[in-house]
């Protein structure tokens, strides 16, 4: 695309894209070290994951900020104003990221060095690594405003949603076996449902991407893998 | 180009559009020069339709065409059709003063005539009707009123109408324009000479007058193209580039020109 006639206003939106990338680094780095944090009982990692966390609501707020001041001063058209709304979505998301894995970090250190029998931890460890994936390819998809990318990862969040879906009935079947193991199974529970969640959000912004490029929202429903499939938890977020 | 329409999205409560003024394959010289290039456009009926597009595109020449205002110069001349009502108004014989008070004009500067404010309402209504004095004051109370200038000038009505500031002006010429009452009112950049307040009124006044008049409004304000009008079209070197729902315009335009234009990217 062309620039603009006044370059300061290109200057913005550079400095607006640079910020989510910027967020977009932490909040991957965050999540990784989080789920290793917690899969290998790291207290210090996860201590340092939910330190980290300030950084990115700090960036969300300049994000906003920025944006808004953007607008007032330019009164944004087309592309350009999509592009601002944009960049607000997408801060607020990767925010919700790197609180869910702040989240992850404090249940790390709740579990204090518990033991986390072997098949459990690597189905975390799957679920985290797909969803870690998904953020990355959509980071990557928004950065070079490839819709088709975007579309990609929205399409296929269904994978994660299988995944949590087993897990879940794993760490059930450990509950049922020894209440002992209620305690670090709710904890991990908990980390999924987070990991879960951080795949939803790539799949907002995937979303936003594709109203960005388009200008259009999707209106048609997700595939979903969990459909007839009503877990205990009741409610909550989606 | 692009000439959209009664989209799927527009919601269903709305009236269907009657199209007052179809601009049919209009062409139009200046002398040799091709100022309009086979425009196809319609303006409907008390909807507001903006014209945007850089310097030279041909939307004040297109405005000027509506109501024949061309043929007060040597050696222009339009082609094509231009339907009012379905009455062709370029072809020779239209009675052009009688086309004139249907399809009034206000201009960028605001032009009052040097004469009291209320013989500036009255002058215009004179050259087409005979009427009493009592109906003429009824006439220029209300005109006043629907410029939202009576108000202001109730007290003064004998001062001279350039004694008014440039916004009272600017009102003073729509209030002559809609005593004469008109069917459509063409704005051409209505706001260009007046303050931020100033434009606010007129934005207002277009609001509400579009309840009874077609309107058509050339402006170099996106802003403003954006706030008062349901269509705009987007013109480019006597070019129409884009017509469509305002919102679709200003939010997702079809056409890259129509693009880099609204978001600064031209030229």
């Amino acid at each position: 695309m062309s620039d603009h006639t006044v370059r300061s206003f290109d200057d913005e939106l550079l400095a607006l894209g640079r910020f989510i990338s910027e967020m977009g680094g932490i909040a991957e780095t965050m999540f990784a070290s989080s789920v290793e944090a917690l899969v290998r009982s790291d207290t210090q990692l996860a201590q340092r994951v939910i330190a980290t966390d300030q950084r990115l609501d700090t960036l969300e707020r300049e994000i906003e900020e920025k944006a808004i001041l953007t607008i007032a001063k330019r009164q944004p058209m087309a592309v350009d104003l999509r592009s601002i709304i944009t960049s607000i979505r997408i801060a607020a998301d990767l925010e919700r990221v790197g609180d869910l894995a702040k989240n992850i970090g404090k249940r790390a250190v709740a579990m204090n060095g518990q033991f986390i029998p072997q098949k459990i931890a690597s189905g975390v460890t799957h679920m985290a690594d797909l969803a870690l994936e998904r953020l990355k390819t959509v980071l990557d998809a928004y950065m070079r405003q490839d819709v088709e990318t975007a579309l990609e990862v929205w399409r296929t969040d269904d994978e994660i949603d299988t995944l949590y879906n087993s897990l879940f009935r794993e760490l059930l079947t450990y509950m049922m076996e020894d209440p002992r193991n209620i305690g670090f199974c709710t904890h991990l529970l908990f980390c999924a449902k987070n990991v879960e969640r951080i795949g939803d959000h790539a799949t907002n912004i995937a979303e936003t991407i594709h109203y960005l490029v388009t200008g259009k929202t999707i209106t048609i429903e997700r595939p979903r893998s969990d459909e007839g499939y009503v877990p205990l938890e009741v409610g909550g977020y989606n | 180009m692009t000439i959209e329409t009664h989209s799927s999205s527009q919601s269903s409560a709305a009236l269907p559009m009657r199209e007052r003024i179809s601009v049919r394959d209009l062409r139009f010289y200046y002398g040799e020069s091709l100022a309009l290039k086979n425009i196809n456009l319609p303006l409907y009926d008390r909807k507001v339709t903006a014209f945007i597009g850089p310097s030279g595109c041909g939307k004040s020449t297109l405005l000027r065409v509506l109501n024949r205002m061309y043929d007060l110069y040597p050696g222009q001349r339009a082609e094509g059709e231009v339907l009012l009502d379905g009455e062709n108004i370029l072809q020779p014989g239209i009675d052009l003063n009688l086309l004139r008070s249907r399809v009034g004009m206000v201009f960028q500067k605001p032009t009052p005539f040097p004469m009291t404010i209320y013989d500036n309402i009255a002058f215009g209504v004179r050259l087409y009707e005979k009427i009493s004095k009592a109906d003429m004051d009824v006439r220029v109370e209300e005109a006043l009123s629907k410029a939202a200038l009576w108000k202001e000038v109730k007290d003064k009505l004998n001062a001279s109408g350039l004694s008014l500031s440039g916004g009272q002006q600017q009102r003073l010429c729509i209030a002559r324009t809609v005593a004469i009452k008109p069917e459509v009112i063409l704005f051409d950049e209505p706001c260009s000479a007046l303050d931020p307040i100033s434009t606010a009124k007129i934005e207002e006044l277009i609001d509400e007058l579009k309840s009874e008049y077609t309107i058509a409004i050339v402006t170099h304000n996106m802003q403003q193209a954006a706030r008062v009008s349901e269509h705009t079209a987007f013109m480019y070197l006597g070019d129409l580039i884009e017509f469509n729902e305002t919102s679709n315009i200003f939010t997702t335009p079809k056409d890259q020109r129509t693009q880099d234009y609204i978001t600064g990217r031209f030229g």
